[in-house]
């Protein structure tokens, strides 16, 4: 057992040099299972866009994304984390690799027609940037998948208060990184994380 | 003699200082009252969310209807609105437990804020534009 401990440790040291520098890392929970470890993955889901498409896992495939969780009507946080969102949107503006996710919180009043007109207003065209509604127990349930990860650090500011965060998932479906939406400067570090995730599929 | 008369330019320094720094002390309860009430929605910097929120910060509104700033804190607004050229059409709540006073500050405190220069008002121009609110 002993042994086995110190060979974990040995591995893990070195598979940490074989590493590039700016690897981020895989968050959330992890299970070996016959030797192979299985990361905590983003499970199924279809949601409909502002434009009625359907947006599904494989709207995502080869890219990486970043997923929130807001509604129109939102009087406290939504305008700041959305104007994040939309300063993510205009730096990655020419990037196809990056795409982002809205999902309401309040698919009765937010319908496609009102995310549509959201969307119009906040100037955001093409499929960059899709707002999605759809049965609310699955919203709130895949927003506890994503926000999973972000539960595990109490430390975390906002704590276990999990609303207006940005969530970085790969195109593996494995999270990768999160920040709080309403600081700037975390957003800022989240920016350069999106980057090194992307430079380390070049 | 010319030591007592530096003494009172001292004094009266001193007071101007003093006086100078009241007068911030308005605006600085405005700050306070525009953080817990408005910047949510506006932003601390007062530019709002393009498209959806409209910007309080170098908004031409502010100089062409400064009447309206009352009733708008008090009643909320809803409706097309134009601001720097781009139109809104979100309904914003309006914030009723705020006092003349309170609402006094805060206009004061965006009329100049972020570079803002439009008139300060008195307490007594609040009074009289709520009691002709539509
Ligand atoms: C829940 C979000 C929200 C909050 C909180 C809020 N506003 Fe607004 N405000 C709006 C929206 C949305 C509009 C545009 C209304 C429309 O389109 O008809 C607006 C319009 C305005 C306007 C007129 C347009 C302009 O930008 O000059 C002023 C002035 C204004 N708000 C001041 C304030 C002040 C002062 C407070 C705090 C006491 C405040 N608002 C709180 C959302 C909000």
């Amino acid at each position: 057992m002993k042994y086995l401990v110190v060979i974990l440790v040995a591995l893990t040291a070195f598979a940490s040099c074989e590493q590039p520098s700016h690897t981020l890392p895989i968050l959330g929970e992890r299970e070996v299972i016959n030797g192979d470890t299985v990361y905590h993955t983003i499970p199924d889901f279809s949601f409909v866009n502002q434009d009625s498409q359907v947006v599904t896992n494989a709207t995502f495939a080869g890219k990486v994304y970043v997923a929130d969780f807001f509604f129109i009507s939102c009087p406290t946080i939504c305008p700041k984390t959305t104007k994040q969102m939309l300063r993510l949107y205009e730096h990655f503006q020419n990037e196809d690799g990056v795409l982002l996710l809205a999902h309401t919180v309040d698919p009765k009043r937010d319908t496609v027609a009102a995310l549509k007109h959201y969307a119009h207003n906040l100037g955001v065209e093409g499929s960059k940037w899709h707002f999605v509604t759809g049965d609310q127990d699955e919203i709130y349930e895949i927003a506890d998948d994503y926000f999973s990860i972000a539960m595990e650090d109490p430390e975390a500011p906002g704590g276990y208060d999990h609303s207006g965060r940005f969530i970085l998932v790969d195109e593996n479906r494995h999270i990768r990184s999160f920040c709080d939406g309403t600081d700037p400067a975390d957003v800022d570090r989240f920016m350069k994380d999106i980057e090194s995730l992307l430079n380390e599929k070049k | 003699m010319k030591r007592s008369s530096n003494i009172l330019g001292g004094l009266l320094v001193l007071l101007a200082v003093l006086y100078a720094a009241c007068d911030i002390k308005t605006y600085e309860h405005g700050e306070i009252l525009y953080e817990n009430f408005c910047a949510n929605c506006h932003m601390e910097d007062g530019t709002g969310l393009p498209g959806i929120i409209p910007p309080l910060a170098g908004a031409d509104y502010i100089g062409l209807y400064p009447e309206k700033l009352p009733c708008i804190i008090n009643q909320g607004i809803k409706g097309e609105l134009v601001v720097n050229g781009r139109t809104y059409n979100t309904e914003m709540a309006g914030i009723p437990q705020l006092t003349e006073f309170e609402i006094t500050n805060i206009i004061n405190y965006i009329n100049t804020a972020w570079g803002n220069d439009f008139e300060i008002v008195k307490h007594l121009d609040v009074r009289k534009a709520l009691e002709e609110c539509e």
